[in-house]
């Protein structure tokens, strides 16, 4: 019984929750490492264009409440997830065309191309906190549990209860469904196998005939949609706050090298790399440890690696290992 | 003469700006705004080398200032003796134990061939080590911060002049740089770019959450300053006659005794925060000038050639057997210092240290927009730029809501959107200089003042 109850304490505070976390850092990491592998950038802009989606999914939910529409048990916000992307589509696509483009036609350096998106950055933010304002916002409604933790100890007769919180259900749910489909576009189809020939050897791809204004369409639409759900995702789950979407992109890009940047499979695992690090490393393990050790050993102590401050930090000195030792990522494989 | 007067120009413009501010705003604002200017120009001074001379992106600038100000506090507090009775002892271990831990694995590096084993040894050793800290320290950091929370509850400093910390500051950031710099400089450039830029946000993670080091986001406020306090001014007799003979015109127009006494009374309290302002801008120029002579002087000596040749083509300045790596440490190293330097000026001139305020926004990117902005590769660009940029910074915010009031005058007063607009002024400041970088990005890549290579 004690080891069953450990178990759900683990899965409870740990493996759900790093799930969920991983998902949303999945889908950022695949975003990153699109526009690294295709447009040959890093796109320090990426933290605040997944801010931008979700900020129309926000305004949309609230108008939408404000109609009476909603979804009965899940929440509004999935309703307005195809406009707020194509919003986000829009916006990325005419960032592209006045931005990005001139620096890719010129062939400019990717540091040049890096230092632009830190311009981007400082717009989409500056637009964010001008029509949103830069507040806490909540934007989940809906039913709030699938599986509460006084019905499940009811159910069972354990000691601890098992919570699954809708949205942890829905980003896991999500996640999983837009990347098989991604995985599918880029893998079997034609469009997908030009855009990963235009990432593995540019002239060669030119050379047989592929549009690259087509390639990059399809680029920045893949991109428009994974960020707009993840933003979505880490909103509905945690809550909207542009600020910590800025420093979400911290952790993202953190997940992206891990995988092997340009790797979009490496970039969707190390997602949850960083995701189960960061929370298995700064989680108290005593409750855990109360349960499986006999009474005479129990812990006195929190039983914690790393007090929760340190949670971005573990993601960085990851990277930073990572970095130092493997800086073509954890995943070897072929790129794109 | 004339190849200078762009330079000479753009200054005269820059200079003009802020003496208006000091005209329409406050002179009390203006000298604030210069400050701020001349601490971001020894920031961009220090980015500037990095970038501009050897080419190497730097995206930790805010892991160095917030060493340089975290070296205000360790070296101008007074200690705190009763925390250092009860942990003092553990935390010098715990030193010695880092130390310890460096040298094992320097040894190890060194005695062992590489292969899996040393990789395992390494781990082991740094695995112990990390133990044996965290027993040795966490009960002296429980009773460190024991130690009276509301007021102290960290170890304080050394209780030297502050000034002495600006040089402190420097050495901190550089031994940061060292580190960061042996670990890092092989990446490319994109990678570099996001290593530094978690590293720096490692190091203020740190500083944030270590209470026994610097309070952490409790802050420390009350530091020591290089220059004389308000309120000592304003009773000292010297400086009440200095401010009576300096407005001795507008005083005699006045008739009455006793409101003669109260405008005085006035003028003194301004006066006071615009003198201690002079002297910090005082303190300030000085630093900005004495880097500018050595950094001007490095640019045009044999090695400041090296460094350009190195930042053009790595491959060719190798073969004609110029040491990159070491050249690069070495630049990165100093660069970091001069930011290092500038973080302890911008803690003393504010006279708090909030751990808290570091942000990867102000502190890494503004820098990055000045140095782009004035110019890359010249170092009165990217002073020029630091001013620009930060001028644009403070002032974006009421010239937008000058601009909003004009655009929404015929709207009435509790109109949506203008009230909307008008409470989110503040956000146009990242706009205007996000707008500024991606123009001078397209039309002007080399900045404001671009690099001058002198031919002889």
């Amino acid at each position: 019984m004690d080891f069953i109850n450990a178990i759900l304490v683990l899965l409870n505070y740990t493996i759900i929750p790093a799930l969920t976390y991983g998902s949303q850092l999945a889908l950022g990491a695949i975003f990153v490492t699109l526009i690294y592998g295709i447009l040959r950038f890093a796109n320090f802009a990426t933290g605040d264009m997944m801010s931008f989606g979700t900020m129309f999914a926000v305004l949309l939910t609230y108008y939408f409440q404000s109609l009476g529409i909603n979804l009965g048990i899940f929440p509004t916000a999935l309703i307005t997830i195809p406009l707020a992307t194509f919003m986000m589509i829009l916006y990325m696509l005419s960032i592209d065309k006045f931005v990005f483009e001139y620096y890719r036609i010129k062939k400019s350096p990717p540091v040049q191309l890096a230092m632009v998106s830190v311009g981007v950055m400082f717009v989409t933010q500056a637009i964010i906190r001008i029509i949103i304002g830069p507040a806490d916002r909540t934007f989940l409604d809906g039913e709030k549990f699938i599986l509460k933790a006084s019905e499940f100890k009811e159910m069972t007769g354990l000691n601890e209860g098992l919570t699954i919180k809708s949205t942890q259900a829905i980003t896991i749910v999500i996640t999983m469904i837009v990347v098989s489909i991604m995985f599918w576009f880029l893998n079997k189809t034609k469009t997908g196998t030009s855009m990963r020939a235009y990432s593995d050897n540019e002239d060669l791809a030119l050379l047989s005939g592929i549009d690259p204004k087509k390639v990059v369409l399809i680029t920045w639409v893949i991109a428009g949609i994974l960020a707009t759900i993840g933003g979505i995702l880490y909103g509905l789950d945690k809550s909207y706050r542009p600020f910590v979407y800025f420093n979400n992109m911290l952790p993202i890009f953190a997940a992206a090298i891990v995988g092997g940047i340009g790797n979009p499979f490496g970039a969707f695992l190390g997602g949850y790399v960083i995701a189960f690090a960061e929370i298995f490393l700064t989680y108290a393990y005593k409750k855990f440890f109360t349960y499986i050790l006999p009474e005479s050993l129990e812990p006195n102590s929190m039983m914690q690696i790393l007090s929760t401050d340190y949670k971005f930090a573990v993601s960085f000195s990851i990277l930073v290992i990572v970095l130092l030792f493997r800086p073509s990522g954890i995943f070897k494989g072929k790129t794109l | 003469m004339r190849q200078y007067l762009n330079v000479i120009t753009a200054y005269l413009i820059m200079f003009t700006l802020i003496i208006l501010v000091g005209i329409l705003q406050s002179w009390s604002l203006a000298l604030t705004i210069l400050n701020y200017c001349l601490i971001s120009a020894v920031m961009t001074i220090g980015a500037n080398i990095q970038w501009g001379y050897a080419g190497l992106i730097n995206f930790g600038i805010m892991g160095y200032t917030a060493l340089g100000g975290l070296a205000v506090v360790l070296v101008s507090v007074a200690p705190v003796g009763e925390a250092w009775s009860v942990g003092g002892l553990n935390m010098m271990i715990c030193l010695g134990v880092i130390i310890g831990i460096v040298f094992s694995i320097r040894l190890t590096l060194k005695k062992i061939a590489k292969s899996k084993k040393r990789n395992y040894l390494i781990a082991a050793i740094i695995i112990i080590g990390i133990l044996l800290l965290r027993l040795i320290s966490a009960p002296a950091i429980e009773s460190i911060e024991a130690v009276e929370p509301a007021k102290t509850g960290f170890l304080g400093g050394l209780g030297l002049p502050v000034l002495f910390s600006w040089i402190a500051g420097a050495f901190l950031a550089g031994g940061l740089a060292f580190v960061v710099g042996k670990v890092a400089l092989g990446l490319r450039a994109d990678y570099l770019a996001i290593a530094t830029l978690l590293i720096a946000e490692i190091v203020v993670s740190i500083i944030k959450h270590e209470d026994w080091l610097a309070r952490g986001v409790k802050n420390v406020i009350g530091l020591k300053r290089p220059a004389p306090y308000e309120i000592n001014l304003q009773q000292s007799p010297w400086f009440i006659d200095l401010v009576e003979k300096f407005h001795s015109g507008k005083l005699a127009l006045i008739n009455s005794v006793s409101e003669k006494q109260e405008v005085l009374n006035q003028l003194v309290i301004d006066a006071s925060s615009v003198y201690v302002k002079l002297c910090f801008t005082g303190l300030f120029l000085t630093v900005v000038i004495i880097l500018l002579i050595f950094t001007q002087k490095a640019l045009y000596s044999p090695w400041g050639r090296m460094m350009r040749a190195i930042r053009d083509n790595e491959e060719a300045a190798g073969a004609m057997g110029k040491n990159v790596v070491k050249q690069h440490l070495l630049i990165f190293i100093l660069g970091s210092a001069i930011v290092g330097i500038a973080g302890a000026m911008m803690v003393t001139n504010d006279g708090l240290f909030t751990p808290g305020s570091y942000r990867p926004m102000r502190y890494t990117f503004v820098i990055w927009v000045m140095v782009i902005v004035g110019g890359t590769g010249n170092n009165f660009g990217a002073i020029l730029g630091g001013f620009v940029v930060w001028f644009l910074w403070v002032e974006a915010a009421p010239i937008a809501l000058f601009f909003i009031n004009l655009f929404t005058a015929h709207l009435p007063e509790t109109n949506e959107i203008r009230v909307h607009l008008i409470n989110s002024a503040p956000y146009f400041r990242f706009l205007v200089i996000g707008t500024a970088l991606l123009v001078i990005m397209r039309f002007r890549p080399q900045g404001i003042l671009p690099e001058k290579i002198i031919k002889n």
